[in-house]
């Protein structure tokens, strides 16, 4: 049986954690080991050991304020843009330890992409929207831009809705297509791993369905990760789940398993709706 | 039971709303009423005199026909040089409280004496600039009117790109960040860009706030009778000419006063309405 207890393990041997997923041969992309964050002197997180397998979705869930969001935020080190945050541990990405002082954030975040709760197309063209990043990095001709644009949009299933009005501003988009969007802005930089922060709280069941859909297909090319409030979107989209409740990894487990035998009794407690 | 409007504690209520909207009612026609009356007074003074003369001649002396010309030419080019000097100064502070500086000390030391030069009487700026210029190069000129100006342009573009950066939402920031894009590229491209009407706004307002101002030129540019564009020289301005024409005895320089006065509160409102439309878009 696939599946480890934070609560009941200590959460400082990675290892523990390793060989109880039984999910050998599945190589990690990303490894938190010990994580500790700190919002000035509270902390947020306390010793989260999880890994990312590549190639798969993994999922944060958990009741408000149980720290998933600054989780996710830690593995592209959006918290560096406040003052009075910090991440203790150690975070491997490819095995390099991403908290370290010595890290090239924006490389870093190139590599690891994010989709926000909000949509948050940039104020300029649909066009602009994905070119802009892609130029941030490579030089290319008109033509070949035009190529990538494209196929930036199609990944991020926009490119029918879109493809005879791509000067029209990405604020003239409806909810669902500029969250769309934001996807095909954050593939179009071509990153490794793509952190999806709530990204369908703000949208339709339809739109919801489009970008769920996305990232089931997505996971082909890229390590995935979701945060969400909603647990039937955790099992629909996720191969493993990660339950985390005030700072503290509490479980994780392959999603089907978490879904149906949780082996903690506050796991339980919140995937059949008794809190959060 | 159910008729309430016998209720006294209602009928009451409803007395204090009559009289408390009463009130404001008439607190609003009193102010508005001010506004009114001052346009009202500029256009019956000073239409009479909106000849194309005005625009095409320059003040007379005593006694005989002219224009404005060399006070409204002059008057633009102290004020274009003013926006030129005080605008990049003022949007870069404000990008830096915005934008680098938001949690920090400095930012609040700096916008507290921002605050303080927004409402600094501009008689006390033109003292300042008469002492570090006009003193030292020993004349008045255009160019000591246009930094007396600059030094009023400064706060107001300040605090508005402050406040408009401020209103590009965090999430924005953030999603230029998660594509890599380093900070000062996030600021000139995307944070700029998203406040870009109302940081115009600003530099409307602050035009619109300097070319009415009189004190600070009378110690900086003071006059000049004929027309020059040489900025190295005592300048001509039109709040300086309205001020030594209307308090003249001679009835052609009064009239010139009243319509100068009116071609700069025409184009004051005209460019509010303009600064209010770009932020309206928005």
């Amino acid at each position: 049986m696939a599946a480890v207890t934070a609560a009941s393990s200590p959460p400082t041997n990675p290892m523990v954690l390793h060989a109880a997923t039984g999910t050998e041969g599945l190589p990690e992309k990303v490894s938190i080991r010990d994580l500790e964050f700190f919002y000035g002197e509270s902390r947020a997180l306390k010793g989260i050991s999880l890994p990312l397998y590549a190639n798969r979705t993994t999922a944060f869930i958990g009741p408000s304020g149980c720290g998933k969001s600054t989780l996710l935020r830690i593995l592209n080190r959006m918290y560096d843009l406040y003052p009075n945050q910090r991440a203790t541990g150690q975070v491997l990405f490819d095995g390099e330890n991403l908290l370290d002082a010595s890290q090239d954030i924006n490389l870093l975040r190139a590599r690891i992409g994010m989709v926000f709760q909000k949509p948050t197309p940039f104020p300029m063209s649909i066009y602009e929207n994905i070119a802009f990043g892609i130029r941030l990095y490579e030089k290319l001709p008109r033509a070949e831009m035009d190529a990538r644009v494209e196929s930036a949009l199609r990944r991020a299933a926009l490119w029918d809705e879109v493809k005879d009005k791509l000067g029209a501003s990405g604020l003239s988009l409806s909810g669902g297509q500029q969250q769309r969007l934001c996807i095909a802005r954050t593939v179009a930089v071509k990153p490794e791993v793509i952190l999806f922060d709530e990204p369908c709280s703000a949208l339709d069941p339809i739109s919801t369905a489009k970008i769920e859909e996305l990232i089931d297909e997505m996971k082909k090319d890229y390590t995935i990760v979701i945060v969400t409030h909603n647990m039937q979107q955790a099992a629909r989209v996720s191969d493993f789940t990660a339950f985390m409740y005030l700072g503290e990894l509490i479980e994780f487990d392959e999603t089907a398993n978490l879904f149906t035998t949780p082996r903690d009794k506050r796991t339980q407690a919140y995937i059949t709706g008794r809190f959060g | 039971m159910a008729n309430f409007a016998s209720n006294p504690l209602y009928a009451r209520r409803r007395r204090a709303d009559a009289v408390s909207k009463g009130l404001a009612y008439a607190a609003t026609a009193f102010g508005l009423g001010w506004l009114v009356l001052i346009l009202g007074i500029l256009l019956v003074n000073g239409i009479g005199g909106l000849t194309l003369e005005v625009f095409t001649h320059d003040t007379p002396p005593p006694g005989s026909d002219g224009g404005l010309l060399n006070a409204i030419v002059g008057s633009l080019l102290m004020t274009v040089l003013a926006v030129l000097i005080g605008t990049p100064i003022g949007v870069l502070a404000g990008t830096y409280m915005a934008e680098y500086g938001r949690h920090d000390r400095l930012s609040s030391i700096v916008r507290f004496i921002n605050d303080i030069l927004l409402s600094a009487p501009s008689i006390v700026i033109g003292l300042f600039v008469y002492q570090i210029m006009v003193a030292p190069m020993g004349h008045f000129s255009g160019y000591a009117g246009a930094v007396s100006l600059a030094v009023l342009v400064i706060p107001v573009v300040v605090r508005t790109t402050e406040d408009m950066l401020n209103l590009v939402p965090d999430t924005m920031r953030e999603a230029a960040a998660s594509i890599g894009l380093p900070r000062a590229h996030m600021i000139l491209r995307i944070a700029y860009r998203a406040a870009r009407a109302g940081i115009v706004t600003g530099v409307l307002l602050a035009v619109a706030r300097v070319s009415g101002e009189t004190a600070p030129l009378l110690f900086t540019a003071l006059n000049n009778q004929f027309f020059s564009v040489n900025m190295n020289a005592p300048m001509p301005s039109l709040p300086v000419v309205i001020f030594q024409f209307a308090l003249s005895p001679y009835e052609e320089w009064q009239r010139l006063a009243w319509t100068g006065a009116l071609i700069i509160t025409v184009t004051v409102l005209a460019l509010s309405i303009v600064a209010r439309s770009l932020t309206a878009r928005k």
